[in-house]
């Protein structure tokens, strides 16, 4: 079996490296070729292996590849963990990665940097696996400081556009402030386990939880939730939870095709993956669970918000990924981990495929993004419509589609939780209901349906894009139909993750779901006979009624509420206020130091001080000033020597 | 087996008269410069003493924490001072480090230095044999005599070929770490005083007083902080490299600063350990001032050089704080792996920093060579013009963020860990290295690499040639097989480093 774990993350690596290296030689035919086939390679492996372990209950695969290096008694590796949950994450990314190789054949097809961007896309799949395969803390941290390095050069990816370079500058900094907390996590890890070997560490879970550490004060921390607390802060920044967020609505400054990729359908929920998977640390730190019910409910909902007010497609789409993100946490938070995982999936199929049909419809529109410059695009891009409207459909659970069972199967979950703040985060996710049905109905009336508003020359040119773009489409589009039938039995009530993930009797949430549980069907008509539903159709009207039928009615609304509208408009003020406080008081601190500090106190008062004290010494010994270095130091031997003397006297 | 041949004294004396062998064929057959045959030569000698080096590696006993290779000689009978040289698990790979780098030095000039080639080729090549002294003596005496002609070549480097204000930076550099040493000597005198020989490992045996050891400490330290260079006595490093030409900065970030932080584990941990630990809060502090304080103060440079400079000085305080905490990380987490983290964690960092301090600054030396300007503001966009260059510099920036998968994350890794079991805050302020070292380093890329073609000048660069491309992929290579697999060189040093943690931990008083 190690030989199939190695080639799944090898052949999306080898492809990369040739594709980087060699673009040049083997031209833009050969760098989609290769790389499509090396991500292929990986996505059919993964498939075999996900039947071993889901189907034919394969033993759990828990090996070192090698050894990074071994510190005393401590011994780092490189090495796979193949249980339920890592392969589940391996058939998303590995499907989604194709799907994306393929689409981008279409969407970068005038790009001078084609090669590069296979390249990078083919190495972000290498990465993203050896983070989730990984058995151990170590090979986490290189996976999870891997997809950020692809991430910033593919947000960057049009180098000569200033925002792109100043939105991946900031993705950067933004994710190591996470990454910094993460650090610290595996710090806490080693510290109070012994290892960073991710069996070891769970068997040490009970023991963690008993040992009370101060850090600040006289308060006592339990070290275990010291540990959850620091590792989530990590989950924070990469799967962007408030207030770590802020980067990525303006990662869509990349190409499409990545901000389906990575920073929707993988990537960001790195953070969530690394929550279930650390579930047997966080099930025994209430303390933890909670701070991660409450940042995941306030990120879902109040993101979501954000949604409603932007103007470019690719904007509202990532506020919903804002949103989602936030509902998988919020299941996290509520120990329905599966729930999350289950979430976590469907999402990456039906927001990969809202992306890559707002891709598409930008092809369309020749690169505009612009909502308020669309309309009416249903008779023009008839694909794109309608795999759009599956998407939308799966987005705000309707009931049927994958997101529904997904959704509603972590409403209730959280509703059933009983840690504090839950009830805070049951009304957040229930709201975040209708935000979403309205923020996504509003993008889908005003590209497809409404009036015509581009000009002549565009609409000449306007007409569905190609079949490497529409297959994808399509592809996607089955999974985010069909895949909640299929798999919300086995994952959520049927035991599939196994003993991947860990939860505590007494927190078990999802077995109160289990409860009125018979069949998916079942599940839909139980559907019926809950608040959200409603919720979503009240949205999905009411987007409606203030975009089709009364569109005058949002400009009033405005006016209304300009107040809250500019809250909105400004996204809370994080920007401003990490612009302005942060980066730039920053930047000044670091001059205060730089001008005061160093050139004033050190070099002006106290080096060129001495140096003018042995000046003005010098002035009154003027004749033993001769201005020659050797001169100075000569007289240092000199006065050594008395030293040396005195010393060797007094031995 | 060469191991019957004196191979550190061939490792030193080689380069020196090999520099000695350029500047005579320059002397006695001019013009010769011009045929490039001085260059020749030059590059043949650095690159024979790295070939000779590798029997070091190879031929390494990995289980002893004993000095191998050694070379024993009376050299002043009088006073007892010997002729004494011998390497470990922590001096090897620095002697390693200094063989590589030379030769990557001498390439990068090859066309660069016009003015006076041989005498610059030859300071290279008498600096690189009185380096590989310094790591490799074990007399204390005759330590002292490398650490200090050290200072010569490269004093005349940056006052004969470096820049505008070269004199500034070359008296303060040789001020501020003659005077740092002049305290060593003293100490060494002393202890020669107390033993009867300047044999450095009859100094770890020596029993001292908690006030002896306070004193020796603090005149180690004087020499030691200078060169490493800890905060506060660092702002000549920024000078220094601002002045110097490329290969100075190179050797000076690569090497020279190792000196300080070999200083600390091969005199003052093992020499002074009571007082070690009684002032490990002031080297702690003064780690943590440099990981912080400097990284807020390179957000706020525009030259490039003081940029990577200051970065320096920030990567270097993870040096220091990584030995410092071993007293702390034994009393906080008994049986834990801390110290050991702490100080592999250094020891990786010394090398990894080595690598890619040089990179680094044989980047801003490409850029140089065509626009005459270290200013980040003269720049931007250079990626249209030098894609492979870019490239480079991009990788080379990642691992000076310590990005995992580059050697700069090993170190910064194993340090931040270890000191997590001495105190969380020490861990948490070393941590802000992650936000602080990605956004100066990143922040610089944006400005310099990324964007739209800034002015005719950039449109203008050419890509790498070949010898840039060769020396880059080199470094390159080292850098990112060191970050994937560093096991063979944290192996090198465990059992010195084991050693000295046992040591370390036997008082003297």
């Amino acid at each position: 079996m190690e030989n199939i774990y190695l080639s799944i993350v090898l052949a999306p690596l080898i492809a990369a490296i040739v594709a980087g290296l060699f673009g040049r030689q083997i031209g833009r035919a050969g760098a989609h070729t290769i790389t499509i086939l090396g991500v292929g390679v990986a996505f059919v492996l993964s498939v075999l292996v996900a039947k071993d372990v889901f189907i034919d209950g394969a033993e759990v695969f828990n090996q070192a590849i090698y050894t990074w290096a071994v510190v005393g008694d401590l011994t780092m590796e490189i090495g796979f963990l193949i249980d339920p949950l890592s392969a589940l994450m391996m058939v998303v990314v590995t499907f989604v990665s194709l799907m994306v190789h393929v689409y981008t054949i279409g969407y970068m097809h005038d790009d001078p940097g084609y090669q590069r961007f296979f390249s990078y896309i083919s190495l972000f799949t290498f990465a993203m696996l050896m983070l989730v395969m990984s058995n151990n803390f170590l090979q986490l941290f290189f996976g999870w400081e891997a997809v950020g390095l692809v991430s910033y050069l593919l947000i960057g990816f049009w180098y000569r556009k200033p925002t792109a370079i100043f939105a991946n500058f900031k993705a950067f900094v933004v994710n190591r402030v996470g990454d910094f907390g993460f650090l610290l996590g595996i710090g806490a890890v080693l510290m109070y386990a012994g290892s960073l070997d991710y069996v070891t560490v769970f068997g040490q879970a009970e023991q963690m939880q008993a040992q009370s550490v101060n850090i600040w004060g006289e308060a006592q921390w339990s070290a275990l939730t010291l540990t959850c607390i620091l590792l989530f802060i990590g989950a924070m920044g990469k799967s962007a939870q408030v207030p770590l967020h802020v980067w990525l609505p303006d990662s869509m400054e990349g190409p499409t095709p990545i901000s389906a990729l990575i920073h929707a359908a993988t990537m960001v929920t790195a953070g969530i993956f690394m929550v279930a998977r650390m579930s047997p640390l966080f099930e025994f730190s209430t303390a933890a669970l909670s701070f991660v019910l409450v940042i995941g409910a306030t990120t879902a909902f109040f993101m979501g918000l954000l949604g409603l007010v932007q103007h470019d497609i690719k904007r509202v789409v990532a506020y919903s990924t804002l949103s989602q993100l936030g509902y998988m946490t919020v299941a996290l938070g509520a120990s329905a981990y599966a729930a999350g995982m289950f979430h976590l999936m469907t999402h990456a199929f039906f927001k990969a495929l809202l992306f890559l049909a707002a891709g598409s419809v930008i092809i369309g529109m020749h690169h505009v993004q612009d909502m308020r410059k669309m309309g009416g695009l249903r008779k023009y891009m008839p694909i794109t419509y309608w795999t759009s409207l599956v998407g939308t459909l799966a987005l705000i659970g309707f009931p049927g589609f994958s997101g529904y069972f997904s959704k509603d199967a972590l409403i209730e979950a959280v509703h059933a939780a009983e840690l504090p703040g839950a009830t805070y985060a049951y009304w957040c996710v229930l709201l975040g209901v209708f935000v979403t049905a309205l923020y996504s109905f509003r993008l889908f009336f005003l590209v497809f349906h409404g009036k015509e508003r581009f000009d002549a020359h565009t609409r000449e040119h306007l007409h569905e894009s190609p079949w490497v773009v529409t297959v994808p489409l399509i592809l996607l589009a089955i999974p985010s139909v069909a895949i909640g039938w299929v798999t919300i039995g086995p994952l959520l009530f049927g035991g599939a993750f196994g003993t991947s993930i860990f939860v505590l009797p007494q927190s078990d949430t999802l077995a109160v779901v289990a409860e009125h549980f018979t069949s998916p069907a079942g599940f839909v008509a139980h559907g019926f006979m809950t608040p959200a539903l409603y919720l979503a159709l009240a949205g999905g009207v009411a987007a409606w009624y203030l975009y089709l039928k009364r569109p005058d009615i949002p400009a009033q609304l405005q006016d209304r509420f300009h107040r809250l509208h500019a809250v909105l408009e400004n996204k809370y003020f994080f920007d401003a206020f990490n612009e302005q406080v942060l980066a730039r008081g920053s930047r000044f601190f670091g001059g205060a130091l730089w001008r005061g500090g160093d050139q004033g106190i050190i070099d002006g008062v106290l080096v060129n001080g001495s140096a003018k004290a042995v000046g003005w010494i010098a002035g009154i010994s003027r004749r033993l000033q001769s201005g020659y270095l050797y001169h100075y130091a000569f007289t240092m031997v000199i006065g050594l020597s008395l030293v040396l003397g005195w010393l060797l006297i007094r031995a | 087996m060469a191991s019957n041949l004196p191979l550190l004294s061939i490792l030193i004396w080689l380069p020196v008269f090999g520099g000695l062998a350029v500047l005579a064929l320059d002397t006695w057959m001019p013009g010769r410069a011009e045929q490039r045959l001085v260059h020749w030569l030059a590059l043949a000698v650095s690159v024979a003493t790295f070939a000779l080096s590798i029997p070091l590696w190879t031929q390494f006993d990995r289980a002893t924490d004993a000095m191998q290779f050694v070379e024993q000689v009376v050299w002043i009978e009088r006073f007892n001072v010997e002729y004494f040289l011998g390497v470990d698990g922590l001096s090897m790979p620095l002697v390693l480090l200094t063989t590589f780098i030379t030769p990557l030095v001498v390439i990068s000039a090859w066309e660069v230095i016009k003015q006076r080639p041989a005498q610059y080729f030859a300071a290279f090549l008498i600096m690189e044999g009185l380096m590989i002294g310094v790591f490799s003596a074990l007399d204390g005496l005759l330590f002292y005599v490398f650490w200090e002609a050290m200072l010569v070549p490269m004093f005349l480097i940056i006052g004969i070929w470096g820049g505008k204000r070269r004199i500034y930076a070359t008296v303060k550099f040789f001020l501020y770490t003659f005077l740092g040493s002049v305290f060593m000597l003293v100490s060494l005198i002393y202890m020669y005083a107390l033993s009867g020989s300047y044999s450095i490992l009859a100094f770890h045996q020596l029993p001292l007083g908690i006030t002896e050891q306070t004193l020796i400490f603090f005149a180690f330290l004087a020499a030691f902080a200078v060169k490493v260079p800890m905060w506060p006595v660092h702002t000549w490093l920024p000078d220094a490299h601002v002045e110097a030409p490329t290969g100075g900065s190179v050797v000076l970030a690569a090497i020279m600063l190792k000196m300080g932080g070999y200083g600390f584990v091969r005199f003052s941990l093992p020499i002074t350990p009571d007082a070690s630990m009684a002032l490990d809060w002031l080297m702690i502090g003064l780690s943590l001032i440099a990981v912080v304080y400097i990284g807020f103060v390179a957000l706020a440079q525009q030259d490039m050089k003081k940029l990577i400079a200051y970065s320096s000085i920030a990567h270097m305080g993870f040096v220091t704080l990584g030995f410092f905490i071993v007293f702390a990380a034994f009393a906080n987490n008994p049986g834990g792996s801390g110290a050991m983290l702490g100080v592999q964690g250094g020891m990786v960092q010394m090398i990894s920093h080595g690598l890619v301090s040089g990179a680094m600054f044989l980047c801003v030396g490409v850029m140089y060579d065509r626009m005459h300007s270290r200013e980040i503001a003269d720049y931007g966009g250079v990626v249209n013009t030098m894609p492979k260059f870019a490239a480079f510099l991009v990788l080379f920036a990642m691992a000076n963020a310590g990005l995992p998968g580059t050697s700069g994350f090993v170190g910064e890794f194993l340090v931040i860990l270890g000191s997590f079991q001495a105190n969380f805050w020490y861990a948490f302020l070393a941590g802000t290295t992650l936000v602080l070292g990605a956004a100066y380093t990143l922040w610089m890329i944006k400005r310099v690499v990324f964007g739209e073609v800034a002015n005719d000048n950039v449109a203008r660069l050419t890509d790498l040639n070949a010898r840039e491309f060769l020396v880059l992929a080199i470094l390159a290579f080292a850098v990112l097989l060191l970050g994937v697999w560093p096991a063979p060189l944290i192996e090198v040093m465990d059992a010195s480093v084991a050693g000295l943690l046992e040591h370390v931990q036997q008082s003297k008083l």
